[in-house]
């Protein structure tokens, strides 16, 4: 009864070798590619840990750089500028970038969230100096002077597509049975959100939040144009004198954002070019400082999710 | 509560006459990491029979079914100790070519997964795979098992109609004849019918009966009531206090069903617990 068997056709011995042949060929291939793509980041790291861990040390830490052509000194008025001016745009982009994911997952398919969706993807695709450009025109210009809240200001229109698109990737991933749950008990829309939603993307959350910060601490081009540089930005010294001159805490706070600033990439670009050896070597220093920031909020957010994973999952 | 009697496999054939044995699971256990999801299970699976794993969920059934084919070396940090025997063989000895076993034992899934091409160009897929080009024979075939799996009046007018365009009784047949197609010896399948409405079930049980001239299936589900309608023999598997999944019970189905030898299993099947 039995039509015949397609092994009729098959050569099942050829095929093995064919196939055990083709397997190793692909295999090392993709072993070569993964060597390939993990080498730039590795010969990186340990280029600049090499060329700037040697020149680490404290006063980098708690000084501001010596005179031109001087040795010693530090970088205290770009870690502060950074922090300052990347805090700025935290505040200024992830509450508005996770506030409007929240949004698109609620109503998806209406014309505002299409919108959202469409500005935010052409926002990220645009070039970072021009974002600068945008942020000396309406900020700079009208304010007559650079300042670190010019340069937060761009920093956070940098932020927020990436943490804005993210967030919304990783709400989507959380099962709508979960939300819908929430809601079927009489739970406001916003409340399934906040305390159902979000703690179930929390993971990849934190993940697009950290990408978002780590493009801003990053840029170097829009500052250019918004917080300048300024080689003697140091907050201690701003409080100090406000203290001293009995100014309110509006007004200090005024003076931090309202001077221009430093940041790390910008003075390592600047010291890089300059004739100096002090100063080329301080770049490299920041370059390590730099990487460690990265490294570091890197670890933190992921020990903080591997110890919120525990207290969930058991 | 009272429970209605199972109904018991409908072609009302005595109690299976002897068959070969086509697989043996002899001794095995499985982790994922450190947690042991199934302790120490022996159970042979007869040739051109039916035999169903049953048993509450989170008893280990599914993942028992993944270590005949070797699906669970799919999953990171799972590990299987004892042997599976495919005629004889062991299919986790060092030097086994874990290709060709899961081309001999198929699998059909929970959910209908028809890839995203033709009806055609799905059940072609596996023929493909195996180096086959002739046109003539991929149609014979494509044709030959359609018609195993029951589909062939509705989809012989358009075979090149998207595979994932059809409803879902008719993609898990869809499935069934991809699996088929490639004429393995055992067909694993995963509760083939919770995703599906009665009458698609209903067909797909029909089906079951015809394929297992040609084929020896393993089949879990979730019903008791199905495994006593299509199954020879089955097993049941239950939970430990470690949550490790353990046969209970294995012997034809109607022996099971009727005179259970463990308290536990009379306990599942008249519905007091699972």
């Amino acid at each position: 009864m039995a039509p015949e068997s397609i092994y009729a056709h098959v050569n099942l011995r050829r095929n093995y070798r064919r196939r055990k042949i083709l397997n190793t060929v692909m295999l090392s291939l993709t072993g070569v590619t993964v060597a390939l793509a993990v080498l730039p980041l590795v010969w990186i790291t340990v280029y600049v840990l090499l060329k700037g861990g040697r020149y680490l040390n404290l006063a980098l830490f708690i000084h501001l750089p010596a005179p031109m052509g001087t040795p010693g000194g530090g970088v205290l008025h770009a870690i502060e500028g950074s922090l300052v001016m990347v805090l700025l745009a935290s505040l200024l982009a992830i509450p508005v970038a996770l506030l409007a994911a929240f949004y698109l997952l609620a109503r998806p398919n209406t014309a505002v969230a299409q919108a959202v969706r469409f500005s935010t993807d052409m926002l990220a695709g645009i070039p970072s100096i021009v974002v600068g450009l945008f942020g000396y025109a309406v900020i700079v210009v009208t304010q007559k002077h650079y300042s670190a809240f010019a340069g937060g200001v761009v920093l956070a229109i940098i932020m927020l597509p990436v943490v804005l698109r993210s967030a919304e990737e990783m709400l989507k991933l959380v099962p709508p049975e979960m939300r819908e749950g929430a809601l079927a008990l009489g739970a406001p829309e916003w409340r399934a959100a906040l305390r159902v939603v979000l703690p179930a993307a929390m993971e990849g959350i934190v993940t697009g939040v950290m990408l978002g910060i780590a493009r801003a601490v990053g840029e170097t081009a829009p500052l250019l144009f918004t917080a300048l540089g300024n080689d003697h930005y140091e907050i201690g010294q701003i409080v100090r004198q406000g203290l001293h001159y009995h100014q309110s805490m509006g007004q200090i706070l005024g003076q931090i954002f309202g001077q221009p600033a430093d940041a790390l990439p910008l003075t390592l670009w600047k010291y890089a070019q300059q004739p100096y050896q002090e100063r080329v070597q301080l770049a490299w220093a920041v370059a390590f400082v730099l990487m460690l920031f990265a490294l570091g909020l890197n670890i933190a957010a992921r020990a903080w999710l591997a110890y919120r994973r525990r207290k969930l999952y058991g | 509560m009272t429970q209605q009697p199972v109904a018991l496999n409908r072609t009302d054939k005595p109690a299976a006459v002897a068959s070969a044995t086509k697989m043996v699971i002899r001794g095995v256990s499985v982790y994922y990491k450190t947690f042991r999801a199934i302790k120490n299970v022996d159970l042979p699976v007869y040739e051109n029979r039916i035999t169903a794993f049953i048993g509450p969920s989170g008893c280990g059934k599914s993942t028992l079914l993944r270590t005949l084919n070797r699906m669970n070396d799919l999953i990171p940090g799972a590990r299987v100790e004892g042997k599976v025997l495919l005629d004889g063989e062991d299919i986790y000895a060092a030097g086994q070519d874990v290709v060709d076993i899961r081309r001999r034992v198929g699998m059909v899934f929970q959910r209908p997964n028809p890839f995203p091409m033709s009806v055609y160009d799905n059940v072609a897929f596996g023929l493909r795979l195996l180096g086959i080009r002739q046109k003539s024979i991929l149609d014979e075939v494509v044709e030959r098992s359609l018609r195993a799996a029951a589909l062939w009046e509705h989809v012989c007018d358009n075979l090149n109609q998207s595979g994932m365009a059809l409803s879902g009784g008719q993609q898990q047949r869809l499935c069934i004849a991809r699996a088929i197609a490639v004429e393995p010896e055992v067909i694993l399948m995963d509760e083939p019918t919770s995703a599906l409405d009665p009458i698609a079930t209903l067909t797909i049980e029909d089906l079951l009966q015809t394929l297992k001239e040609n084929f020896t299936i393993v089949i879990v589900t979730h019903n008791m009531q199905q495994a006593a309608r299509i199954s020879d023999y089955t097993a049941f598997l239950s939970m430990d206090d470690d949550r490790a999944g353990y046969l209970v019970e294995f012997g034809p189905t109607v022996e099971l069903f009727t005179n259970p030898k463990e308290k536990l299993t009379e306990d599942y099947i008249t519905g007091r617990f699972g």
